[in-house]
């Protein structure tokens, strides 16, 4: 007879072998935490500064000599107007150098963004009543101004190795106290293109693309990967070809995406001809990429459902197409959802395979179709993070919470319709 | 009773029967007669075939990629495994409740409305509730639903939800129901309510019952068939099995000396 006190030993060590694991449990967790929260501080700490642009103001005449000296109000003649000349007597008038003086006036010049003169031939274009008169104009700065002011340069570095001379300082100090100089956010970063300059360099093309390339996907994969499910699923004869085959979708979720951009390259680029860097090939690799998540996600959701509800189904009279999709398919959709999800946004973040069919490519237009010429996030920070600009640095880490955000609005999508879907049995 | 039995027309007829799941031999050669507007009643240990014998009255067995099975089984006189026979025909006319109960996750409106939408009984929306509520009452379930039709099936208590599935069955207009063990998942008081609504609808179709409680085939059915390792033993009046059985295998089931 075993009494009481006879286990106490083994409750002892029991109890500490639990106690262990509780604590390895907890220590993963917090591991996993701590490495999240740094990651997520060195991003934004890094990229929070990018959502503002310094900007200078600065009384600009709109002289209608070099404007539009005929008065044709044409729009070609205001397109291709002079006007550099415009911002450069702004700016020399402003700050009261001579003409004649060459490197002051180059060193005056180097305050202001590259873009200046395409933002003042923007505002004529929307408003051609402006010709002729004064008008106080909040150009961008470029992108020493704005290190300068966000503190990315320092000023006590001796002024031969510093990036901004003095009398650059003296100016940009005088602009301060006179309230000329604004930060605001920057919507070029969400507006513009490839630029070589960081601080009129955006986002756009990266957005379009990617969005572009979702497209695709969720239109090719999602369709094709849900199909394909429901027939291995239920329908496909138990038999070695069915396993083959499933072995193979197995396989396939497991290739590195590289190896799909090298499929896309011979066959959607070289063996059909599509255009290189397109947000339609990109789309199709990452369709052909995400397409082994969704079958395998969509295969558990539906072989999780209740054998019960499918024989209810059957029992009653009803098809077996009726039974998948009245009863076994909207019970899934929940499952289905997650994987899908999941695959979108791994697609999303898929770099490899994009670099390998030319979407890394310095593109300032907009596509206007999936045909053009494109970029997608992940590669915008591929090619800003190996820039040597200051301006750059702070806009990879802007473009990586773009990214994040993105992805983060996705699971929150997918969240939201799991909840919305899901039902009890 | 039993001159109004042996003179009804058998309803379902097995002639022969053997079904096999890969290479286990599930049932052997059985014969069988089943009279209509009656409830028979398969009893036997579990793994002895009676489920099985069962599910091939309504054709579920193909939903079972490894079954095989060879014989015939006769609806009406009408083989229900010809080729010409449409599975989906064949089970709004052979209705089935399983051992769980299970509701499909929507209302109890829809769950009983599927089956006569499915087959297109219903001609409006005013005769599709009429079927509901009568299939409802048939199997004396409206009374405690009447209120929240709109309501989840799978909200209702065990038994509830089992009368509900009961009812989803009789809505297609079944001329025969199978019932895989209704009330094993239930309790006593649900499952009185059951048998008594088995007994009511016995006036209107043929029911077969597989259960693993003497007492509850004995109290519902007026045929009993004894299942034993994949052979039918022995089947006749419930009375007569359950007082003077034949078979030295009944026997020792129905007194409780194995299964």
């Amino acid at each position: 007879m075993s009494d009481i006190n006879t286990i106490s030993p083994h409750l002892k060590k029991r109890r500490r072998a639990e106690w262990l694991f509780r604590a390895y449990g907890l220590a993963a967790i917090i591991f996993c935490f701590l490495a999240v929260a740094v990651l997520f501080t060195s991003i934004i700490s890094k990229g929070y500064t990018a959502f503002r642009q310094t900007h200078i103001t600065l009384p600009v005449n709109f002289d209608a000599s070099i404007i539009d000296p005929d008065g044709t109000k044409n729009v070609d003649t205001l397109m291709a107007a002079d006007y550099q000349q415009l911002v450069k007597k702004a700016l020399l008038d402003k700050l009261q150098i001579k003409p004649e003086d060459k490197p002051t006036r180059k060193r005056a010049m180097d305050l202001l963004s590259h873009s200046a003169d395409t933002e003042l031939r923007d505002l004529i274009i929307a408003n051609p009543a402006i010709i002729g008169k004064t008008q106080d104009v909040s150009l961008t700065a470029s992108d020493n101004v704005d290190a300068v002011l966000k503190g990315t340069i320092d000023r006590t570095v001796p002024e031969a190795d510093r990036q901004i001379s003095d009398q650059q300082l003296a100016w940009i100090d005088q602009f301060s106290k006179d309230g000329k100089i604004t930060k605001d956010f920057n919507t070029k970063l969400f507006t513009a293109g490839a630029s070589s300059q960081p601080e009129t360099a955006g986002l756009w093309v990266a957005i379009l693309g990617s969005f572009y390339m979702m497209l695709t996907v969720i239109l090719i994969a999602v369709p094709l990967g849900i199909a394909a499910a429901i027939y291995l699923e239920e329908f496909a004869p138990k038999n070695r070809i069915t396993d083959f085959i499933e072995v193979n979708v197995n396989n396939l979720a497991a290739v590195p995406s590289i190896v799909f951009g090298l499929l896309g390259l011979a066959i959607f680029i070289n063996g059909f001809g599509l255009p290189r860097s397109a947000s339609l090939v990109g789309g199709l690799v990452l369709s052909l990429m995400t397409l082994p998540t969704i079958i395998i996600a969509t295969r558990a959701a539906l072989g999780s459902i209740p054998p019960s509800i499918k024989e209810a189904a059957l029992g009653v009279g009803a098809s077996k197409m009726q039974m998948i999709f009245h009863h076994a398919l909207p019970l899934a959709v929940p499952g289905i959802l997650t994987g899908t999800i999941i695959g979108l946004v791994r697609a999303l973040g898929e770099t490899a395979p994009l670099l390998m069919i030319g979407m890394v490519a310095f593109i300032v237009d907009p596509p206007k179709s999936i045909l053009e010429p494109a970029t997608a996030l992940p590669i915008q920070i591929y090619m800003w993070a190996t820039s040597a600009e200051r301006g750059f640095s702070e806009r990879t880490g802007a473009a990586t919470i773009v990214l994040l955000l993105f992805s983060f609005v996705m699971n929150a999508g997918a969240i939201y319709l799991r909840r919305k879907f899901e039902r009890r049995w | 009773m039993d001159q109004k039995l042996a003179n009804s027309m058998p309803r379902i007829l097995a002639h022969d029967v053997n079904i096999y799941y890969g290479e286990k031999h599930a049932i052997k050669n059985l014969s069988v007669e089943i009279p209509d507007r009656a409830v028979s009643a398969f009893i036997g240990p579990s793994g002895c075939g009676k489920s099985t014998f069962l599910r091939s009255i309504n054709r579920m067995n193909d939903t079972i990629a490894s079954c095989r099975m060879t014989g015939e089984v006769l609806l009406d006189g009408k083989s229900i495994y010809a080729p010409d026979v449409d599975v989906v025909q064949l089970r709004s006319h052979v209705g089935m409740v399983f051992q769980k109960p299970n509701p499909f996750p929507k209302s109890i409106f829809e769950n009983v409305a599927y089956g006569p939408r499915i087959h297109g009984l219903a001609k409006n929306k005013t005769d599709l509730e009429e079927m509901v509520v009568n299939s409802l009452k048939k199997a004396s379930l409206f009374e405690e639903v009447k209120d929240r039709l709109n309501a989840s099936g799978t909200g209702l208590s065990g038994g509830q939800q089992q009368r509900l599935c009961i009812a989803r069955a009789i809505a297609v207009n079944p001329e025969v129901i199978l019932m895989d063990e209704p009330c094993s998942a239930l309790d006593p008081i649900a499952t009185a309510r059951i048998e008594e609504l088995i007994d009511e609808l016995k006036q209107n179709y043929c029911i077969i019952i597989v259960t693993h409680s003497m007492q509850q085939a004995a109290r519902v059915s007026q045929r009993t068939a004894f299942f034993h390792l994949g052979t039918l033993v022995e089947y006749g009046e419930t009375n007569d099995i359950f007082t003077s059985p034949k078979d030295k295998r009944t026997q020792d089931y129905i007194t409780g000396r194995f299964g």
